[in-house]
């Protein structure tokens, strides 16, 4: 995201956003050897699956503490309507870890392989990029963010149902890009819901940076 | 029956404070706080057994932070204030933080003689070629070409190079780390915590409010692709050949770190005095 602007847009609403919890809350996963699945894999698939959904839930995880420290960041320098909505989207993160360890069976956190989870670039998909927020940024650039993390969160998803050799985790990584899925629509129509930026947002009359 | 529950294990939450940092959004300490964080909760040190001083500038406001003990100290002191305290308190672990200007320029003179002398500590430097602190002036690292209204047409002085610097003082781990990639840099902390004797962990953590050209350095960073030498001579040439942006441990060496404090830590104030009337 470029930066740019001075007007805050309006409040945003709020509804596609509590859709976006109620999507994956209410529609329980039946993965298959989770405690919601059907069928008992054998202990290759069940060891293959367990390491799957743990990376699936370090993935939440990852997402939601980015959320989190941008909405620090952005509660520090007075931009609380956009910290209100980082701070929402960390809590759907966290609503959706605890649905894996849930529906696993887990009481406690999965434990991360030594050599930590392999992820297609340095940080996990879905979790949005350190420097892509600005103090001035608006509700729209927030979503467009989210929008960024949920399509790469599907798309990785979709490249493991692709590659996996083992059934039990293509079923998983196809249940999980479908809620991806969900997820990147109900973004999608949150958007709609807020004004798009004015091209200057990034202006500040009294900026930080006076080198240029 | 035995009531005994075993502690809970350590999680980077518990290294984190209530403190919220005041670093511009975007900024790469914040990914920096969270690698320590996850570092710590690697090598489950209790937080009141873990020390983080500083010295000053953006990335020196890091102890604040954490829950753990901090000393937010001088200017370029850091050094000399965390080896101090390793020496007298060996048992604690020490984390010494800050930013390229504090720790080169100001401090560069502390960071030759506490990789000389190996003190079991572990120094981060969060690198963003910039005093951000004071409004975008060129610092040590800073490119020779790089221009701005307080530099026009750039300095025209060569970069420090922070790496060989340390490898060819004698410290003992010598890495690099990239802000984009905190989990990758939450390993190489826990390493450089675990490593004996000083370690030194550069981290390339970008300004963008005054270097916001540095936004492109994660298309240039990438993992080394070979892996630890202890080997000096090797890991110099790795380190001056490479493109800036080779991510990991360069560097691992076994020299003995310098030996601890051989009081006991129970002295009283009034016996220590005694150690130094005249």
């Amino acid at each position: 995201m470029s930066p740019a602007t001075k007007k805050r847009g309006s409040a945003a609403k709020p509804a596609a956003g509590k859709a976006l919890h109620a999507a994956s809350a209410t529609k329980p996963r039946s993965l298959p050897g989770s405690k919601a699945g059907a069928s008992g894999p054998s202990p290759k698939a069940r060891r293959s699956l367990d390491e799957f959904m743990a990376q699936a839930w370090a993935m939440e995880m990852d997402a939601a503490q980015r959320y989190s420290d941008f909405a620090d960041a952005m509660e520090t320098h007075n931009n609380l309507e956009v910290a209100a909505m980082f701070r929402t989207m960390a809590q759907y993160e966290n609503r959706h870890a605890l649905q894996i360890l849930a529906e696993m069976g887990w009481t406690e956190p999965p434990v991360a392989p030594g050599s930590g989870f392999a992820w297609p670039s340095f940080e996990a998909p879905e979790t949005a990029p350190i420097d892509e927020v600005h103090y001035l940024m608006q509700p729209w650039h927030a979503l467009q963010l989210a929008l960024a993390a949920e399509e790469r969160a599907e798309r990785f998803f979709g490249e493991l149902a692709h590659a996996a050799t083992n059934e039990s985790v293509r079923r998983a990584a196809r249940e999980l890009q479908a809620e991806e899925r969900e997820h990147v629509a109900l973004v999608k129509a949150w958007i709609k819901k807020v004004p798009k930026p004015d091209p200057d947002w990034a202006h500040d009359f009294d900026p930080a940076r006076y080198t240029d | 029956m035995n009531d005994i529950v075993p502690p809970a294990a350590l999680t980077a939450a518990s290294y984190k404070s209530a403190y919220k940092p005041i670093w511009c959004p975007g900024c790469g300490d914040y990914s920096v706080l969270s690698s320590v964080t996850k570092a710590l909760a690697k090598v489950q040190v209790p937080p009141h057994d873990v020390v983080v001083v500083s010295g000053i500038g953006c990335s020196s406001r890091i102890p604040a932070y954490t829950s753990c003990y901090g000393f937010h100290g001088v200017h370029g002191r850091a050094l000399a204030a965390g080896t101090g305290l390793k020496v007298a308190r060996p048992e604690l672990t020490v984390l010494v933080a800050g930013g390229d200007g504090d720790g080169y320029s100001i401090g560069g003179n502390h960071f030759l003689h506490a990789c000389r002398r190996n003190v079991d500590i572990t120094y981060i430097v969060m690198d963003n070629h910039v005093y951000g602190m004071t409004k975008g002036q060129a610092s040590p690292t800073t490119e020779p070409d790089w221009d701005s209204k307080l530099s026009p047409g750039g300095t025209g002085i060569r970069s420090f190079h922070p790496l060989v610097i340390a490898l060819a003082s004698g410290a003992n781990f010598v890495a690099r780390a990239f802000a984009g990639d905190p989990n990758g840099t939450a390993e190489t902390i826990a390493a450089g915590i675990r490593h004996p004797g000083f370690s030194f962990i550069e981290i390339l953590s970008p300004c963008v409010t005054f270097r916001p050209d540095q936004r492109e350095w994660k298309q240039y960073a990438h993992p080394a692709p070979v892996a630890p030498t202890d080997d000096p001579a090797r890991a110099a040439r790795r380190i001056m050949t490479d493109d800036g942006f080779n991510i990991g441990i360069l560097y691992a060496g076994d020299r003995k770190p310098y030996p601890a404090h051989r009081g006991d830590g129970k002295g009283t104030p009034a016996e220590l005095e005694t150690e130094f009337e005249l």
